[in-house]
């Protein structure tokens, strides 16, 4: 096998988009977070990897804001060695349906390896990564799926306690328009964790209960022995008494504080995508608790995925064969296991 | 220096002895006595006798008649706060306690609405001061009774509001029905809805039919009930919520819950005794104590609540209870707010049902006490070991016609003036004290 101008699966990655956890199996899952875990331990400037993607082309094309996952996905790239460029198409100023595939097109032609696309409609960057030739990373659309956002979670838990599997994970907050809940949903439940969703009946989606997953409405129950704390964000229009009667109900019942942490188990880890409303779904100390919080680490570990997901794709480019023979030194052995 | 606290003053032991002991829990009806220390049901059965009671106990001889747990009514109108002229917590509650009632819940169309926390704190310090009946409230089920915006039932239920409903309206819109109903599913609430579409009912003064084409008033349809229910049956098989009728009325709507309880829906409804007891000719000349929301309706709807009633398919009777001043009524049919009182007639009233043979007392009974209880999730209405000394003593087959001029209600629109009835209630107790006694001349 010889790689082309196009990109296409890889055997180390069989896949030529990164558009959900959903299209994933457990091994392929493992090899992301082993791959990402030796990027996180990797130092910034490592020369080997800066020499991986250098003369390929990473876009970054954002229809909805996004300063955390943009940034995260950019320097991923420039540590790579990728040229990296950034385009902010705001909703406004965009037209739906035809046009959106009018941009793909146009972008298209200027032949980007990796195309990393956030949009705000659910099944938006699957039709979009239908229309070009790089590879497709989604990094957000609509309700639907963030898969980057679920690996590096998913890291961040086995870089703590060494595995997924067997942990009781509890997701709490706004799941029904969570796409990180979704995608989290599945790589915990495909990779053996059991999980648990508490929310107001008005923040679940319908049928939840058959993804998988225990539901509660109760956080005190929910909570029980717990490894685990996901808290979600509740966006403000939200809690005006369309889905939540107001800010002070919704902390007092769904918020995250130490009492209600108390029934977790004690050394329960707290998680939280980010960007948090303090005071709303979680309590301002909580969050800043360095015993528990890993909020930050979610963080790190974010550039750590999203270096590992642009290596894994653009495998075929840079010659990958399958065989390992390839892959950098520095890769093999610098990671933990 | 301490201070010492006066000591409680305990109230002697009561045994009421001599009674006809009705209890629908139990399913009890024999004569027998009842023993009650410190406000509870300490004992009571056949074997409780003059001969049999503690000695430093008060006594009283029932004279055979019917003692029954005292009346749960789900649905009244207190006018407190906000318009007292009309009634306020403590006439109601002495209107509660000459016609039986020893708990009722209030709705939230109060001025201001009973839709936070405040509110809720405000009736529960208003009824601790009042110690004839036991209040509750409903709270708003949206802000403002707006049917907009969802209220904070997590905070207002751990308050005391047993169930949220927006009173004399319903929720038109079904996105926000659909979440009132999902978000009361969190904590498992109760959601009470006046079943009326609204732009079907709009402007509409009486049941539409002949009679209001002969009187020229605009009609409300009986498909403007049903149609409401039906939505509302969709919403609450999606949500799995606990959903209340409030006053059904028409045929239909009994044939879409007994459907709806058949496939399993937690759904429950109640009638006010107007629906069994009057028709639309009740109008007659514009008579405006026959004005009511939902409206009299035909005779053939009347029949079929009576005997929704007597089957079950109606789990309770409440009073409905819609205190009016004098310049609500007295203004031209159209014009006039809908609405009667119900208090002091829902017992001789609902007895209609059992003096004529449609259903057994003690079936009566249940919808007048441990049904609506046993909705509301109170430990009252039943007679029972261990439960609150809640009870009604009632003379079952006095015959009298009602005197409105006699009500302690403040308000005084009744449709049943001088109607002869059978049944008077002669003592009510809460909490073992007594908190009426018919004047025994009367």
């Amino acid at each position: 096998m010889t790689s082309t101008q196009t990109s296409r699966p890889s055997a180390f990655f069989p896949h030529r988009h990164l558009l959900g956890i959903e299209a994933l199996n457990p091994s392929e899952i493992s090899r992301l977070l082993d791959l990402a875990n030796r990027y996180a331990d990797l130092p910034k400037d490592d020369e080997q990897a800066r020499r991986l993607l250098r003369g390929r082309t990473v876009m970054n094309l954002f229809f909805e804001d996004s300063t955390r996952t943009r940034t995260s996905f950019e320097v991923a790239a420039l540590r790579l060695g990728a040229d990296v460029i950034n385009m902010s198409v705001g909703t406004s100023s965009i037209k739906k349906g035809e046009t959106l595939l009018d941009t793909a097109m146009t972008l298209n032609a200027m032949k980007p390896d990796v195309l990393v696309v956030r949009h705000g409609d659910s099944g938006a960057v699957n039709l979009l990564s239908q229309k070009v030739d790089g590879s497709v990373i989604n990094a957000g659309d609509g309700r639907h799926e963030h898969p980057t956002q679920a690996l590096l979670d998913a890291l961040t838990i086995r870089r703590r306690l060494g595995h997924l599997d067997g942990l009781l994970v509890a997701i709490c907050g706004d799941v029904l328009h969570s796409r990180v809940a979704r995608s989290n949903i599945l790589l915990l439940t495909k990779m053996g964790a059991r999980v648990r969703v508490i929310a107001p009946t008005t923040l679940l989606p319908g049928s939840i209960d058959r993804f998988g997953v225990e539901v509660f409405t109760d956080m005190r129950k929910g909570l029980k022995d717990v490894d685990i704390v996901m808290m979600l964000r509740l966006q403000l229009e939200r809690m005006q008494g369309a889905y939540v009667p107001s800010v002070r109900e919704y902390f007092h019942f769904f918020g995250l504080d130490y009492e209600k942490l108390s029934l977790a188990k004690p050394n329960a880890l707290i998680m939280h995508p980010g960007p948090m409303n303090r005071g709303v779904e979680i309590d301002s100390e909580v969050a800043d608790d360095i015993n528990r919080s890993v909020i930050r680490e979610q963080v790190e570990m974010g550039v750590a995925v999203r270096m590992a997901c642009l290596d894994a794709l653009t495998r075929p480019l840079t010659g990958y064969n399958g065989s390992g023979q390839n892959e950098p030194a520095d890769l093999q052995n610098g990671g933990r296991s | 220096m301490t201070l010492q606290r006066p000591p409680k003053r305990q109230l002697r032991p009561l045994a009421l002895v001599n009674a006809r002991l009705v209890d629908p829990v139990s399913k009890r009806d024999e004569i027998g006595g009842l023993l009650v220390d410190d406000g509870i049901i300490r004992d009571l059965g056949p074997q409780i006798g003059r001969a049999h009671v503690p000695e430093e106990a008060e006594i009283i001889d029932c004279g055979g008649h019917v003692l029954a747990p005292g009346l749960v009514d789900m649905r009244v109108q207190l006018r407190e706060p906000g318009e007292e002229h009309q009634e306020t917590i403590e006439t109601g509650s002495l209107a509660a306690a000459a016609g039986g009632v020893t708990s009722m819940v209030c709705l939230p169309n109060t001025d201001p609405i009973i839709d936070d926390v405040a509110g809720v704190e405000f009736i529960a310090r208003r009824a601790r001061e009042t110690k004839r009946a036991k209040i509750y409230c409903y709270g708003a089920l949206t802000k403002g009774l707006e049917g907009k915006d969802i209220v904070e039932m997590g905070l207002l239920h751990q308050s005391g509001a047993l169930g949220f409903t927006d009173a004399l309206t319903a929720v038109a819109d079904a996105q926000v029905m659909r979440r009132a109903l999902s978000y009361a599913r969190t904590f498992d609430l109760l959601v009470v809805q006046h079943p009326e579409e609204p732009r079907l009912a709009a402007g509409g003064a009486m049941n539409n039919g002949e009679l209001a084409s002969r009187l020229g008033l605009s009609g409300i349809p009986t498909c403007a009930e049903v149609m409401m229910i039906e939505r509302d049956l969709h919403l609450v098989r999606m949500s799995g919520a606990r959903y209340h009728v409030a006053h059904v009325s028409t045929a239909a709507a009994v044939e879409k819950i007994r459907q709806a309880k058949q496939e399993g829906l937690r759904v429950t409804c109640d009638t006010a005794p107007p629906y069994f007891s009057l028709n639309e000719a009740e109008v007659g000349d514009y008579r405006t104590f026959a004005k009511l929301s939902p409206p009299l309706r035909g005779e053939a709807d009347r029949r079929a609540i009576a005997a929704a009633v007597a089957e079950g398919v109606i789990d309770s009777i409440a009073s409905d209870h819609a205190p009016l001043d004098v310049e609500s009524k007295r203004v031209p049919f159209a014009q006039a707010v809908p609405g009667v009182i119900g208090l002091e007639t829902l017992l001789p009233v609902s007895l209609e049902l059992y003096h004529k043979g449609q259903m057994p007392l003690i079936d009566l009974v249940r919808c007048l006490t441990s049904r609506p209880a046993d909705i509301l999730g109170l430990p009252q209405g039943r007679l029972a070991k261990g439960a609150p000394a809640d009870m009604v003593l009632f003379d079952i087959d006095r015959p009298h016609r009602i005197d409105v001029a006699k009500f302690r209600s403040k308000s005084k629109n009744s449709p049943y003036d001088a109607r002869p009835v059978q049944g008077k209630v002669l003592k009510t107790f809460v909490d073992g004290r007594i908190v009426f006694a018919a004047d025994t001349h009367a």
